[in-house]
């Protein structure tokens, strides 16, 4: 390891979240991300270079005076791009936030995650620190899953395993994409899935937009999904209902 | 000690030994904590009489902004019989009281300026009389006419050229507030004996200029006592004795009020701080058993109903500053005690629930004193009623309490003053990016090239450079400040002496403490620009005169808005600097300076009439409202926006801090529990930071957008949002200053 001191790269930062974890959060979107999920809606977020270059301490300082804000629920939001990319920067971030007894989330969709070892220390100690973790599953099925994000989740539903040994609160997220993402069965097999891990606090259903398709032209990338449309309230309903 | 028997049941022995209602209040408010489950619903009487005057608003709309209006009677305290929303329902209305002999009338009212009253009826297709032209013009002076006969050339230049302007010099200046609660608690003869008290007290016999002065503003407002009284006889009331029940505290309070806006048409109206002390007289009489939680809010919701129909006789010119109509008949809820108790009573909701019964409303301008230490319960209720009418302003009791007490009212938009032993010298604004301008120019407007300021040393160099801005800008505002304070002591020295305020001052102390309001315009973008002129380079183009006309910024440049306290740590520098300069200068009846950031829509006329500036503000676009970072300058969210308006000191702008933010409402939570909740996080912290005031919108981009392309729809017709320190129906605005306020940042999480 080296002893110099772990800086984050950062995307954004976003002080009134207000939909990213419980309560007013202040949230900090980190740059890169490995996957490559076929409605992102950040794909700038996607290349892992960035100029914005934080220290835990001076982002923590940052975050701090929004404090008055957070009331006992709110707190910070780690996102991205993909946060446990930069797994040693998380560590002391969060490390820092806990001293001052801030809640701290985790948005993540598990792509870095192994239990080989260094990371699988890592992150162990990264959830001594970390009172939510919002975990977006995308797929249940291993093969559609690669087709949609470009990477398999074997690893994905592991580390979804470990947090519920340990007992970690989580909250599970899920895109909505008709004709993608919405096959009854596919959502039944997630619900099931929830319902046996037995850690799940909250499940969010997200209707797909179309707000990042101009970031892919911007980006000079082809938008695979070019003509779907969002899902209507019917279809959102209908849904919903499944997970009811 | 006196004694009535219509003070039975009330405790306490100050406000019994002296004219004192903060007292009373004290002594016998019962705070309120529970929720609002016991509010209820409009009578059948609420709902028709509403229903009424709705019909009668759209009918004001289809005929352009005024249903009616008088042309041969100048408006005073019984210049009117009585008048009700409709003959046929009068019996159904609680509380009484016009302006004129019918609804929505306008009055004509004179003092303030012949010119600007036949104007105003002229514009709306009604001819004034002959008569009231020739004795206003050959036998009576007015304060108009008074104020241009003794400005300077130099005044009228700079107000020509709008480097000070707003002015009360063509409109009545407004922004006092009667304690109209005293003839409730006390009835008239109590205050008539009082003022002759006073009368007697005043001077030695020595007749000097200021107590001649004061002798004639006694007799004035005796004078105005006892036209109220004949003012509610008209209605068949007597208000020389106490108030016995709620109903008649409600009435008498109105009367009150009602004379103010009969003789008075100032551009702020404020009604002040009621709720508290009506609420007494309401939890007397449930207790007693004469009165029902139904009647108690038929009470208020017919109070509320009046005060919806304030209306006053307007000029164009005037509309394009204070769009919308606006009276600021502006309404106090809540505050915390100097004790520590809450002052949230039961009539607190009721206020409040009006917006419930009879829909969202800009008027009256219901604002909460506010404190994180409010109860739970109210706040959320607040919070509730603003995300689903966009009609309440919020303004911090903790950072006002400690300057003007527990019993200040806001006298206009934003500004405080103590009821009942304060007035306030309303001032409009100096535009302080146009003076950055002057700066760089000498002296010479940007926009007409005339030699307004001082003909100093003008900028000759390519790139501004900050020092020498900084240098030139501070002389150019020594002069601004000077011109600024000068004219202003020439406006109220004539509004006090052909348009004395008498019916007011007569419902507040003889020995009045006086606060000389001044006020910023502009202020983000002279921020802006200056932290350009530090941080980037910023090149001077310069028109073939030689005047500098535009700016070229290459390079970024941290900017007010974003918590960044370079940029926030100059708008600090600004705000002192202002106020210091304004101190340095002798303020009529030595009244006490101060100074505001608060433009109201105000915005969009001093845009247009302002240059391009270093910060990327193209020639007549508007400039930010209040105290509102630059469109488009906020990179990092609502918090810190509002963490960089919370860094101005409140004690050095006592007159406002105003800030008007829009939240989508999906990005305020994903349910309704959700979104109340984070409101009310927002605000306690935005004000436990110190911050002054805030006006919250819940909405989207996209309804303004509808509103605008299809005001028709019903939907629409009420649809009320906060702008600068006032509420207005959004689609009474003109479309130019629609597209201002959808331009603005919609915040909303990414």
């Amino acid at each position: 390891m080296k002893d110099t001191k772990p800086t984050g790269r950062v995307h954004s930062l976003e002080t009134f979240g207000l939909v990213d974890g419980p309560g007013v959060r202040y949230v900090v979107f980190l740059q890169g991300c490995r996957m490559r999920c076929q409605y992102c809606h950040n794909p700038e977020t996607w290349k892992e270079d960035s100029q914005n270059i934080w220290t835990p301490q001076a982002l923590l300082e940052r975050a701090w005076r929004y404090h008055r804000y957070w009331g006992p629920d709110g707190g910070i939001t780690v996102s991205g791009g993909e946060p446990l990319l930069q797994i040693d920067f998380l560590i002391e971030f969060f490390r820092l936030a806990k001293q001052k007894k801030i809640h701290t989330a985790l948005d993540t969709c598990g792509q870095p995650f192994t239990k080989d070892e260094p990371f699988y220390g890592k992150w162990k100690e990264l959830m001594k620190y970390t009172d939510l973790v919002m975990l977006d599953l995308k797929e249940m099925n291993p093969a559609r899953h690669r087709t949609l994000t470009g990477r398999g989740n074997k690893n994905i539903l592991e580390m979804a395993e470990e947090l519920a040994g340990m007992k970690i609160p989580v909250w599970i997220r899920h895109v909505l994409v008709p004709g993608l993402t919405d096959d009854k069965e596919e959502l039944l097999e997630l619900k099931r899935f929830m319902d046996h891990l037995g850690n799940v606090e909250k499940f969010e259903l997200l209707p797909y937009h179309t707000l990042g398709v101009l970031k892919w032209a911007e980006l000079g990338i082809e938008y695979p999904l070019d003509g779907i449309l969002p899902p209507t309230e019917e279809e959102i309903e209908e849904a919903e209902k499944i997970f009811r | 000690m006196k004694q009535m028997k219509e003070w039975e049941g009330f405790q306490g022995r100050l406000w019994k030994e002296e004219i004192n209602t903060r007292d009373f209040i004290q002594e016998n408010y019962q705070p309120y904590d529970g929720d609002e489950s016991f509010l209820e619903n409009p009578t059948e009487a609420t709902d028709k009489l509403w229903g009424i005057l709705q019909q009668l608003q759209k009918e004001e709309r289809a005929k352009g902004g005024v249903l009616d209006m008088d042309t041969d009677v100048v408006s005073g305290l019984t210049s009117h019989g009585p008048g009700y929303i409709s003959e046929e329902t009068k019996d159904l209305e609680k509380i009484v009281g016009l302006q004129t002999d019918k609804p929505l009338k306008r009055a004509f009212m004179p003092f303030g300026g012949i010119k600007m009253a036949e104007e105003s009826c002229r514009n709306y297709g009604y001819e004034p009389a002959k008569e009231l032209h020739k004795i206003f013009t050959e036998y009576a002076r007015t304060h108009n006419e008074a104020v241009f006969d003794a400005y300077t050339p130099e005044m009228k230049k700079a107000r020509h050229n709008k480097i000070i302007t707003g002015l009360p010099d063509t409109y009545g200046r407004g922004r006092i507030v009667g304690d109209y609660r005293r003839v409730a608690l006390y009835g008239v003869d109590l205050l008539l004996e009082e003022k002759e008290r006073d009368f007697d007290n005043c001077g030695c016999g020595t007749m000097t200029d200021d107590v001649i002065r004061l002798r004639e503003e006694i007799a004035l407002q005796k004078k105005a006592l006892k036209g109220m009284k004949a003012m509610a006889e008209i209605y068949g009331y007597d208000i020389s004795r106490p108030a016995e029940n709620a109903k008649e505290a409600i009435q008498w309070m109105y009367f009150a009020y009602l004379a103010a806006i009969k003789t008075q048409n100032g551009a702020a109206m404020s009604i002040g701080r009621v709720a508290t002390f009506l609420d007494i007289y309401i939890q007397r009489d449930l207790e007693k058993g004469i009165l029902t939680e139904k009647e108690a809010q038929e009470l208020i919701d017919h109070l509320t109903m009046k005060f919806r129909m304030v209306k006053f006789a307007r000029i164009p010119s005037y509309n394009q500053l204070f769009s919308g109509d606006p009276v600021w008949a502006t309404l106090d809820l809540a505050g915390i005690g100097v004790d520590g108790r809450s002052m949230v009573t039961k009539t607190d909701f009721r206020f409040l629930h009006t917006l419930e019964n009879m829909g969202p409303s800009p008027e009256p301008n219901l604002t909460v004193l506010y404190s994180s230490d409010l109860p739970e319960n109210f706040k959320k209720y607040a919070a509730d009623i603003s995300i689903r009418t966009s009609s309440v302003q919020y303004e911090n009791d903790d950072v006002m309490k400690p300057i003007w007490g527990d019993d200040y009212a806001i006298c206009c938009c934003v500004s405080a003053t103590q009821t009942g032993k304060e007035m306030q010298f309303f001032g409009a604004r100096a535009n302080l990016a146009k003076c950055l301008l002057y700066a760089v120019n000498g002296g010479v407007d940007e926009k007409t090239k005339e030699q307004v300021g001082p003909a100093y040393m003008p900028i000759t160099s390519e790139y501004l450079d900050y020092d020498e801005l900084m240098a030139k800008y501070d002389q150019m505002m020594d002069w601004l400040a000077g011109l600024y304070v000068n004219t202003l002591n020439l406006i109220q020295y004539m509004h006090d002496k052909y348009y004395y305020e008498s019916a007011l001052m007569a419902l507040i102390d003889t020995n009045v403490r006086r606060t000389f309001a001044t006020g910023i315009a502009g202020f983000s973008h002279a921020v802006d620009s200056l932290s350009a002129a530090k941080y980037a380079k910023v090149k001077i183009i310069r028109d073939e005169n030689g005047i500098a006309c535009d700016y070229e910024t290459e390079g970024d440049f941290p900017k007010y808005g974003n918590d960044d306290d370079r940029a926030d740590e100059i708008a600090v520098w600004l705000l002192r600097t202002f106020l210091e300069k304004i101190e340095k200068h002798h303020t009529y009846r030595d009244s006490e300076p101060t100074t505001s950031i608060l433009t109201i829509t105000s915005n969009v006329v001093y845009g247009k009439a302002t240059g391009s500036m270093p910060d990327g503000r193209k020639a007549g676009e508007p400039l930010a409202p209040g105290a509102n970072p630059s469109y488009g300058a906020e990179q990092n969210g609502l918090l810190a926006s509002l963490n960089s308006v919370a860094k101005l000191p409140y004690e050095w702008a006592l007159d406002g801090i105003s800030n008007t933010q829009t939240i989508n409402p999906d990005a305020l939570g994903h349910e309704e529990q959700e979104r109340i909740q984070n409101l009310v996080r927002v605000m306690d912290g935005y004000f436990d930071q110190g911050a002054h005031h805030l006006n919250v919108n819940v909405f989207g981009k996209e309804k303004l957008i509808d509103a605008m392309e299809h005001p028709e729809k019903e939907e629409y017709a009420n649809f009320t949002i906060r702008v600068s320190g006032y509420a207005v129906k959004f689609i009474d605005l003109t479309r130019e200053q629609q597209l201002d306020v959808i331009s603005r940042t919609c915040h909303k999480a990414m």
